[in-house]
């Protein structure tokens, strides 16, 4: 992963879907737990809408295909979630060149996570996706294997459990969020392994 | 049409539209309306693209209020709004008020010619302190 030149666009993007796909209902019933129970429908139909697109993507240099991406994810995700993660891809677009080393694959990794943070007005800690991209990107920028990347996504994942919501609809339930995973965190931490796999295989 | 435009944006269809019908009673036709609710697959939810098509048709020169009601209605109805971008984005209000109230108080005060931060303050007024 030192560059990311060879990636194959189409395959992650088949990776990606494959896995929301996979688990859409693992994650409608983490929402369900303590949110309004459609995360996994609503990621499943932005990425669904994503593979549709797969070869006109696949033709874009990479900042542009990861615009595009972000863009239809707006777009067809619905919730929050849609300008949630299409910010993420949006701006890792934004501030990605075509060939990025890892250095820069991580410095634009952390702005994204920003845009994201302030496209939800909320920061680490507060139950939410944040809470696996920062560790995420935090792990790629120490130089740690896709395998140790996806790791720390799931421990991060399974950090938000004792966490008391404070943002989104689980922060309506007070304390009695805590002791649920946040389904965001959750489908973040899917799509990191599935890339990590993908750009990594046996990771 | 100089008057402040309205749009409702709800995560359920019925709300939005029963919203936009209490309003078209106090108004009429004097203030631009439109409301949007719903998910892609005829459930609960809000989608940007319905946001941004409610905001063209509701679209006044004067500007547009928006009164949303859950948490993902706002974050989606910011994103539209970013998405149409300069020079409309700087007419276009998200309102901090409860929908139902919002939206009917907001119009009224459009109907009279209000301009956007008037109308945008009377709909605020109404938000819990």
């Amino acid at each position: 992963m030192e560059t990311m030149t060879t990636i194959d666009l189409s395959a992650l993007i088949a990776g990606v879907a494959d896995t929301i796909a996979a688990h859409a209902e693992e994650l409608t019933a983490l929402d369900r737990a303590i949110g309004d129970g459609d995360h996994g429908l609503n990621m499943k139909r932005g990425f669904e809408a994503v593979r549709a697109e797969t070869a006109p993507l696949s033709e874009k240099p990479l900042p542009d295909a990861l615009k595009a991406i972000g863009t239809k994810l707006v777009m067809t995700v619905g919730g929050a979630s849609g300008p949630l993660f299409g910010t993420l891809f949006m701006t890792l677009g934004k501030e990605i060149s075509s060939e990025p080393r890892r250095a820069e694959f991580a410095a634009a990794l952390g702005k994204a996570i920003d845009a994201v943070a302030a496209r939800g007005k909320s920061q680490l800690g507060q139950k939410t996706m944040l809470d696996v991209l920062y560790p995420v990107q935090a792990a790629i920028a120490a130089g740690k294997t896709g395998r140790e990347v996806a790791e720390a996504a799931d421990r991060a994942t399974e950090a938000t459990k004792p966490m008391k919501a404070i943002r989104g609809r689980a922060s309506f339930l007070g304390d009695r969020s805590i002791g649920h995973v946040d389904a965001g965190a959750r489908s973040s931490a899917l799509i990191v392994r599935a890339v990590a796999e993908m750009l990594e295989p046996g990771a | 049409m100089k008057n402040v435009g309205i749009v409702i944006v709800s995560h359920s269809p019925k709300v939005a539209e029963g919203t936009a019908d209490m309003v078209r009673q106090m108004v009429g036709e004097e203030v631009p309306l439109a409301w949007c609710g719903g998910n892609p697959d005829g459930g609960l939810g809000t989608q940007v693209g319905a946001i941004m098509a409610a905001i063209e048709t509701a679209w006044s020169e004067a500007g547009v209020a928006v009164l949303v009601d859950l948490g993902g209605a706002e974050t989606n109805s910011e994103m539209a709004v970013e998405m149409i971008g300069e020079p409309r984005a700087s007419r276009i209000v998200i309102c901090n008020a409860p929908i139902v109230e919002g939206a009917v108080m907001a119009a009224t005060e459009a109907s009279g010619g209000a301009s956007l931060k008037d109308v945008v303050a009377t709909a605020h007024e109404l938000a819990p302190a």
